[in-house]
């Protein structure tokens, strides 16, 4: 379970984050939604320790993070805004590398990697370099090294972003299969369709500050529109920035 | 601990398949010096053979008044040359080396008795021309003497009336200091090895990360930044080292192709000499590792980095180029001077005269004192939020 307090987060003049609060389940799966630019990355960014807020506080199964970021960090799976592969290593040894990161042992590796390259469907490609990889086996490389210490909390950063359509449904399943085995599935996206497709709560974030945070079906009725999409222009004020 | 081997193992692995850095780690950087050590070696000591021995022709302007002088320039090897036009064009568009004029008056002041002028021109800023000058000079000024001390005699005097002092030279350079002379560029190619044998690592592990977007993921990791920048220090620590090893064994084979008995040094690159090289680069290793991923980690990109690398990479020469242009007195502080140090005992060694134990003790102190703080600085660098934000 990850709980936010009134994050705030300036760079400079610009306030990117300024007092976000939500909070996302266990066996759920929580949607960041919000234009280009709304503060979606940075929000998350400060989840899993890499900025440091001006003020608030980020819970993660009830522990503060700042108090021991490393702790937290294990704790966390994330597939960051950044996916760089090392491309003169294959997607397996990509894995494993983050596996000893995490600490465990070659045996808890390879049991691991293994599960997820079959979760993923990834098997094809996994013993190739991954120079040359396209976009959704870089990105089915990303999320599997990102999960390979087995997290309870899931973050992920615009997860269908350049994805085709197959692969974009593949990611969708495979996020269903993770709320499935009880996991705390926080995702953000200015996709509002996907939103709308997978989410067991919505937040809604515009200028850095969280517009709504509600089950689709209270979105609705407190908007009171008829379908998800013209909720969330209403909430935002605008379609800027926000895909279908 | 275990984080720290997975980096360094990880960093070490994959830049083995990478063939740019391998090529510049392990050949280029490693080779070039020797070889181009050996190249010029050879091509200065087989002119300047050539020029102490072989006959050379200088042009005379009236070469008929001094028949005497002619010969005795003949005996040494000098043959004159048919006058010029214009001697000091000549000299000055280098179609000739030297060139003598023999002044008109010289037959009859010569039968007179009295002194007589011989012109030799050249230029002093032409190096490659200084054996020729030195050899038609050296005949010149025998000759003089040979006659003065022959007029002396005529006159029933003593030869030691006109030159009352002798010069007897005793030069005290052994046949290794010698060497050492010649060889005082030796510690700049050890430096630039290290320097070269870590820099692509030190970009690629640091801004190529950057660039590439994997350090955002890397630093999600549950382990702390401090241990992420040791095994990659580590990993560009190894590089740099294995690049000074395969330098030392490359110019310990050097004596075999340079012809050192015909210049009558010595030379020793062997074990010995190995083993001190590169226990007193050791602190250069970890101290230039540090800087060039401090620096690195300023730079956006692969090309940014490498751009300031490259003005990194003139600070190494500086001691070298200093000491070639004002040879100082080595006191015991420049020893603990980084870079400074290594270029004195490097030089030492090679003179044959050995480091001691206080130098060496300086040198390390001194060296690693430096590492430390340049590690400190890298690693400041890594904790900046900004660091891992690849945008």
């Amino acid at each position: 379970m990850i709980e936010v307090r009134d994050l705030h987060k300036s760079f400079g003049e610009v306030r990117a984050v300024n007092g976000v609060s939500f909070t996302a389940r266990d066996g759920e799966i929580t949607g960041l939604l919000g234009p280009n630019g709304a503060g979606k990355t940075t929000t998350l960014r400060m989840l899993y320790t890499l900025m440091k807020p001006d003020n608030g506080q980020v819970l993660v199964d009830g522990r503060e993070v700042w108090s021991d970021p490393v702790a937290a960090r294990r704790r966390l799976g994330v597939l960051p805004d950044a996916r760089g592969l090392y491309k003169r290593l294959t997607a397996a040894e990509n894995i494993d590398y983050f596996g000893r990161l995490q600490g465990l042992s070659n045996k808890e590796i390879e049991r691991r990697r293994e599960a997820l390259i079959d979760g993923l469907d990834m098997r094809d490609i996994a013993t190739r370099r991954t120079e040359g990889f396209s976009q959704g086996q870089r990105v089915k490389t990303a999320i599997a090294r990102a999960l390979v210490h087995d997290p309870r909390n899931v973050l992920l950063d615009e997860p269908t972003n350049g994805l085709d359509v197959m692969a974009t449904r593949a990611m969708r399943r495979f996020m269903r299969q993770l709320k499935d085995e009880g996991r705390c599935v926080l995702f953000s996206s200015h996709i509002m369709q996907e939103v709308a497709a997978l989410c067991d709560r919505i937040v809604v974030i515009a200028h850095g500050r969280v517009v709504a945070d509600e089950t689709p079906a209270e979105l609705l009725a407190q908007t009171g529109q008829a379908n998800l999409e013209d909720a969330f222009v209403s909430l935002i004020g605008t379609d800027e920035g926000l895909a279908a | 601990m275990r984080a720290f081997t997975a980096v360094y193992w990880k960093e070490v692995r994959e830049n083995l398949r990478d063939r740019r850095t391998l090529i510049n780690a392990l050949l280029t950087g490693p080779l070039l010096g020797p070889v181009m050590f050996i190249m010029l070696m050879n091509v200065m000591v087989s002119r300047e053979l050539d020029k102490a021995d072989r006959p050379i022709d200088v042009p005379v302007i009236g070469a008929e008044l001094a028949p005497n002088l002619i010969r005795a320039l003949k005996g040494a090897g000098i043959d004159a040359a048919p006058a010029v036009s214009d001697p000091e064009a000549a000299v000055r568009d280098q179609r000739a080396d030297v060139v003598l004029r023999i002044a008109p008056t010289y037959a009859e002041a010569w039968g007179k008795g009295q002194a007589v002028q011989v012109e030799v021109i050249y230029d002093s800023s032409r190096r490659d021309a200084s054996t020729p000058v030195n050899r038609v000079r050296n005949v010149i000024e025998a000759y003089g003497k040979r006659e003065g001390a022959m007029r002396l005699i005529a006159r029933g005097l003593s030869p030691t009336t006109a030159w009352p002092v002798q010069v007897a030279e005793r030069d005290q350079a052994s046949s290794q200091s010698r060497a050492a002379l010649m060889f005082s560029f030796l510690p700049y190619f050890f430096v630039l090895t290290v320097f070269l044998g870590g820099m692509y690592l030190a970009i690629d592990l640091t801004a190529g990360e950057r660039e590439r977007q994997s350090l955002e993921p890397l630093f999600v990791n549950p382990v702390a930044r401090g241990t992420i920048l040791a095994g990659k220090l580590a990993a560009i620590c190894t590089f740099s080292l294995v690049s000074l090893l395969l330098s030392v064994a490359a110019f310990s084979t050097a004596p075999w192709f340079i012809p050192v008995d015909k210049l009558g040094i010595a030379l020793d690159l062997g074990v010995h000499f190995g083993a001190q090289v590169l226990l007193l680069m050791s602190p250069l290793i970890l101290l230039l590792a540090a800087l060039q991923s401090w620096v690195s980690a300023m730079a956006k990109s692969y090309r940014e980095a490498q751009t300031y690398l490259s003005v990194l990479m003139v600070i190494p020469i500086l001691p070298s180029a200093l000491l070639s242009v004002i040879p100082v007195r080595p006191e015991s502080w420049m020893y603990a001077v980084p870079l400074l140090g290594q270029n004195l005992a490097i030089v030492q060694l090679i003179r044959g005269d050995g480091v001691n134990a206080e130098q060496m003790g300086l040198m390390l102190a001194g060296g690693f004192a430096a590492a430390i703080i340049a590690v400190i600085g890298a690693a400041w660098m890594y904790r900046s939020e900004r660091l891992a934000i690849s945008g």
